[in-house]
Parts: structure tokens; C-alpha cells; sequence
């Protein structure tokens, strides 16, 4: 079983993010800077699955810049295989990526491709489903599973997705409920944030990802000729809520929701 | 002229509430563009529903119906919206942003190598929108510079579509769907039952956190919901503890609401719940702890027990009725 799993450089989501005042950019002093939280949990998922195959190899995958390598470095030591970086500087649209992905995969020839439902800088949620169109592969977005986060299965590290018979079955988070679809493989797995509880990486892991193999190209040479369409032409910060009141009491409240705001 | 195709979801025949943004958001494209609006109906139920709208000022509604549209799957709808867009000459694809449209456009982008805005909360012009960048910390103005454009729109940033024109003459769409060649099989569904309005379109939404405790702790969030009619929603963290079902999350991740009240019982409003709310129209907050950052948006805060609190305010909302 051969998987490969994308993962993204981005923004530590604890850190609050301030546009620069020309609306060019964030500021980015002192960032830090974290795997996409959709993304560990692709890569623990393909850990799962690895290992419950009893063998087989996870392939990280990334596009960025130089400094892009930490993350696959981070998976890697989660325990992952093996890393293929696509280097990449400015602006990288979701078709770009995908693109570029689609030449890493027909490459790589993995049965199984786990992506993060969306990266947490620009919230897109494009390049799974973008992927699965260019392959001609099925898809399954927005993988959960049942069991809680908190239950017995999730506490074994069991695999959330089912696979048998060149298949692989997927329960899906949708509006209402949950969906279940079965897919041939090779196939597109985005996953959401409760498919799985990722796991840290332990120091000998992080002593063994350094010497993990590491390959290095360049997207303009994977896709040439692509630039980003989707251009950003300003950032601003959100419009801020006016500070409310603290009210003393229920009845306080009440009167100010019946009288004042008028919304019961 | 740019045309323009919105998708229009539909449950029994009846357009569901949540995507008539998509219509909002076409007719203000329309409007800047100078082009004509079109809708796309999938599934059975599609020519009832197709009655539905037929007043909202669209040039023509495209209806697919058929078995192998029953239940929803991107390599059958793919080709459907594809098709109607190459019938009306749309240089924008749209629908409203739902578990659907969120697994379909991208893929109908990459088929008519589109480039792709997502979540879009306001029209600039017809290929520049407004749309959340890291959690909503950050609004991004993003032109789309492919000739064939795809957006989803954010529910919660777009009113009602105005009514107005003549009604719409429909024109159905065969569509051939291969069910062997497809990759992917639909196995089941498990859909959670509610006779609660949903969460995305009620007028009032109350939502528990923490606070609550435990799974029969929630019972106050629905109580409180049901005193005023409203629809129920939960904080991330009471999701993946499995006190109550994924689908009431709001937040980033999950659903982004904006009613006329909302209403967090024991949230303490980290950035990512906030995210999915922040631009509800009034909002509570009851909370022990009076630094929780969800007083930091809340039009009304109240520091308190709610198991103490909120069982007063639903006697008082009890007795005014």
C-alpha cells in the first residue's frame, strides 16, 4: 500500500493575524510557522492505514518555499517515509497546486492520495476535489468517521477508512449528517478535523526524519508556463463588532433583548 | 456581458432556504456584468423546485432529473453543470457554499480549467469578490483572471434574492450517466433528525460549549432553543468530545451562521468558533468566566452559571408569550 499525503507550510492558527497597513500582506515578523492542521491529520491517517496494510510506504508531499522542508521534516518525523518537494515561491493558486500534484502522483503512482479538506491560510478548500478531476479519480471529501474522537477505536489508532477489494470506503461529513461512499482505487481522500487525533512526533522520530530521503524539484519545471488566476489584489482586516454591555442579571437581559434589541 | 449559472439545490422538489444566496449573489453579478442569470436544478424534484424560482428574474432554469441523480455524486452532477453552463454561455459558476457545492465546484472548475473563489461575502465587480482569508481574520480581495470563473458564496453574507421579471421558462437537460464507469458508490446515509429549524437560516440560534459539561448537560442549549423556536448549534470541542454530533458545529470548520440572535451558552469564543458566528446581527453570551474572549463580541454578556441563568430566562421568555 503506497500512499501519498500533501501537507502545507502555513501560519501557526494560535497566532493572530494582522494584515500589513498597505494591504500588500500579513506581517510576518516572528511568525510561526505549522503543518496545516488538515494535513497531520491526512498524514496520521496514512500512518494508519500503512500500518494496519502491514506494509507499504507514506509519501509526504509539499509546495512551497526552501523553508517548506520543516513541514515534510515534521511529517517525516511523525513517520512518514519519504518527502518530495515541489519548490515554490509567490503565489500558488489551488489549480496550480493541483497541476503540479497530478505530475507528483503520476510519478509517485500511489493507491491512495490523503489531502486536508482546506489549508487554514486561505481557507480555498479547492485542491482535493480539483486533483480527483485531473486523474479522472473518484473522490471522498470531507472524511469523519462515527466513532468520537474520544471512543475506543480512536484510542487503537485503528484506520477510520475502510479498505478491501480495491476499495476504499469513506464516511463524509455532510450538511445533516453523515454520507458513506465507496471508491476505487487509486482515489482522493480531503479529510476533516474529526477523522482522527494526529500524534506528535517523538524525539527519536525527529532524530530518524532528518535522515529521511528528501527530493527536490521546482513547480516551474513540473508545470511550466502556470501562473496563479486567482490574484489577490488587497487584504484588509475584517469590519470589528462594537463592544457590548455586560448586563447584571436575567431579568436585565431580557428586558434589553424584548425592548431594546427587539429580537425576542 | 457575462452570463451566469447558479446552482440550485433542492430537497423534494422545494429549493432548500441556504442556497437562494446563490441567487442574491447572480443577480448582483448580473447586475454589474450586464449579463443574464441562468439556474441549474439536479435530481428528482428538480422541475417542482424549478416552479419555485421561477420568479426570481432568471433567464432560463436548467433541470436534470433521473435516478442517478437520487443521491448526490460529483462524477454524475460534474457533467450536468458543465453542460448547463456551456448551454447559457456562462462566464461564471456559482452556488451557495454547502457540503455539495463545496465537494462539486472545484471539480467543475478543473474541468473548464476555471480559477476558483471560494466562500465569497460581497461582489466587487464581475470577476472580483470579497472573500475570509485565515479564519476570517483576514478579507481578501481576490480577482479571478481565467475566462470561465467558479465561486461559492457564503450563506450567511447574502439577503434573500429580490423577486422581479418574468417567470422563467425551463428547459431540461439529458444528461448520460454511465453508473459502471463511475469511481465512486453510494453506500448510506445517516442523517441526523431534527425538527429544529437548521442552524445556517433559523432567526435564532443558541449554542452550547463546554459549559454545558456533558452530553446531558446540552439539554439546556435545546430547552432554551425550543422555548424560542430557534436552531441549536455546539462549540468544537463538545463535538469531538461526542457529547453531541458533528453537524451542530459552528465555526470555521464547520457551519458559519448569522441570524438576527445568537445565543452561546458556556462558549468561551475561541477564534475559530467565532469565525462561524461573528456576523450575527445581536449577540449573547452567558459565561462563568469574565474574561472569555466571546465577550468581546457579544452585544449583551451576562457572567453566570447557565445552569443557574438560562433556566430563569426561558420562565421570562415563557411568561412574555
Amino acid at each position: 500500500m503506497k500512499i501519498l499525503v500533501t501537507v502545507k507550510r502555513v501560519e501557526d492558527y494560535e497566532v493572530k493575524i494582522k494584515v500589513k497597513p498597505d494591504g500588500s500582506g500579513i506581517v510576518t515578523d516572528q511568525m510561526k510557522y505549522v503543518v496545516n492542521p488538515f494535513d497531520e491529520i491526512a498524514v496520521e491517517e496514512a500512518l494508519r492505514v500503512r500500518d494496519a496494510a502491514g506494509s507499504g510506504e507514506v509519501v509526504v508531499t509539499t509546495i512551497g518555499v526552501a523553508d517548506a522542508q520543516q513541514q515534510l521534516r515534521t511529517a517525516l518525523a511523525m513517520g512518514a517515509d519519504r518527502g518530495v518537494h515541489v519548490l515554490a515561491d509567490g503565489n500558488v493558486d489551488p489549480m496550480m497546486a493541483a497541476k503540479a500534484f497530478k505530475k507528483v502522483i503520476e510519478a509517485e503512482k500511489p493507491d491512495l492520495v490523503i489531502l486536508g479538506k482546506q489549508a487554514i491560510d486561505d481557507d480555498q478548500g479547492q485542491v482535493g476535489a480539483m486533483l480527483a478531476e485531473l486523474l479522472g479519480w473518484g473522490q471522498g471529501t470531507f472524511a469523519s468517521k462515527e466513532d468520537s474522537l474520544e471512543s475506543d477505536a480512536e484510542k487503537s489508532k485503528q484506520p477510520a477508512l475502510k479498505i478491501a477489494n480495491g476499495r476504499c470506503e469513506v464516511v463524509r461529513e455532510v450538511d445533516g449528517g453523515l454520507e458513506t461512499l465507496s471508491l476505487a482505487m487509486p482515489c482522493i481522500v480531503t479529510t476533516e478535523l474529526r477523522l482522527n487525533l494526529p500524534r506528535y512526533a517523538s524525539l527519536p522520530g525527529i532524530m530518524k526524519a532528518k535522515k529521511k530521503p528528501l527530493q527536490e524539484m521546482k513547480l516551474a519545471e513540473l508545470v511550466p508556463g502556470a501562473e496563479a488566476r486567482v490574484k489577490v489584489v488587497k487584504l484588509e482586516p475584517p469590519k470589528e463588532r462594537k463592544a457590548g454591555i455586560k448586563v447584571p442579571d436575567v431579568a436585565t437581559l431580557f428586558d434589553k433583548l424584548h425592548n431594546e434589541a427587539k429580537v425576542i | 456581458m457575462s452570463n451566469v449559472l447558479i446552482i440550485v439545490e433542492q430537497a423534494g422538489g422545494k429549493p432548500k432556504k441556504a442556497t437562494l444566496a446563490g441567487i442574491t449573489f447572480g443577480q448582483q453579478v448580473a447586475q454589474k456584468s450586464g449579463g443574464q442569470v441562468h439556474f441549474l436544478i439536479i435530481g428528482p424534484g428538480a422541475s417542482a423546485a424549478a416552479s419555485e424560482v421561477a420568479g426570481y428574474g432568471a433567464a432560463k432554469t436548467y433541470v436534470v432529473e433521473g435516478a442517478a441523480f437520487e443521491n448526490y455524486l460529483v462524477e454524475a452532477c460534474t457533467p450536468a453543470v458543465v453542460t448547463a453552463a456551456k448551454a447559457c454561455n456562462a462566464s461564471i459558476v456559482a452556488g451557495a457554499a454547502t457540503s455539495t457545492t463545496k465537494d462539486l465546484l472545484p471539480r467543475v472548475a478543473a474541468r473548464l480549467d476555471a480559477a476558483m473563489a471560494s466562500d465569497v461575502t460581497a461582489v466587487v465587480d464581475a470577476k472580483t469578490f470579497k472573500r475570509p482569508m485565515w479564519a476570517g481574520n483576514v478579507t481578501a480581495t481576490v480577482e479571478l483572471t481565467s475566462n470561465i470563473k467558479v465561486c461559492s458564496v457564503r450563506v450567511a453574507e447574502f439577503d434573500a434574492p429580490a423577486k422581479g421579471g418574468a417567470t422563467t421558462a425551463t428547459e431540461k437537460l439529458d444528461i448520460a450517466v454511465d453508473a459502471g464507469a463511475m469511481k465512486a458508490k453510494f453506500v448510506g446515509r445517516k442523517e441526523v433528525k431534527s425538527t429544529r429549524p437548521d442552524a445556517t437560516t433559523a432567526d435564532i440560534v443558541v449554542s452550547g460549549g463546554r459549559g454545558v459539561k456533558s452530553a446531558e448537560g446540552f439539554k439546556i442549549v435545546e430547552q432554551l432553543a425550543d422555548s424560542l423556536g430557534a436552531g441549536i448549534g455546539a462549540s468544537r470541542a463538545i463535538c469531538d468530545a461526542g457529547w453531541v454530533p458533528n453537524d451542530l458545529q459552528i465555526g470555521q470548520t464547520g457551519k458559519i451562521v448569522a441570524p438576527n440572535l445568537y445565543i452561546a451558552l458556556g462558549i468561551s469564543g475561541a477564534i475559530q468558533h467565532l469565525a462561524g458566528m461573528k456576523s450575527s446581527k445581536t449577540i449573547v453570551a452567558i459565561n462563568k468566566d469574565p474574561e472569555a474572549p466571546i465577550f468581546t463580541v457579544a452585544d449583551y454578556g451576562l457572567v453566570g452559571d447557565i445552569t443557574v441563568e438560562v433556566p430563569q430566562l426561558i420562565e421570562k421568555i415563557k411568561q412574555s408569550r
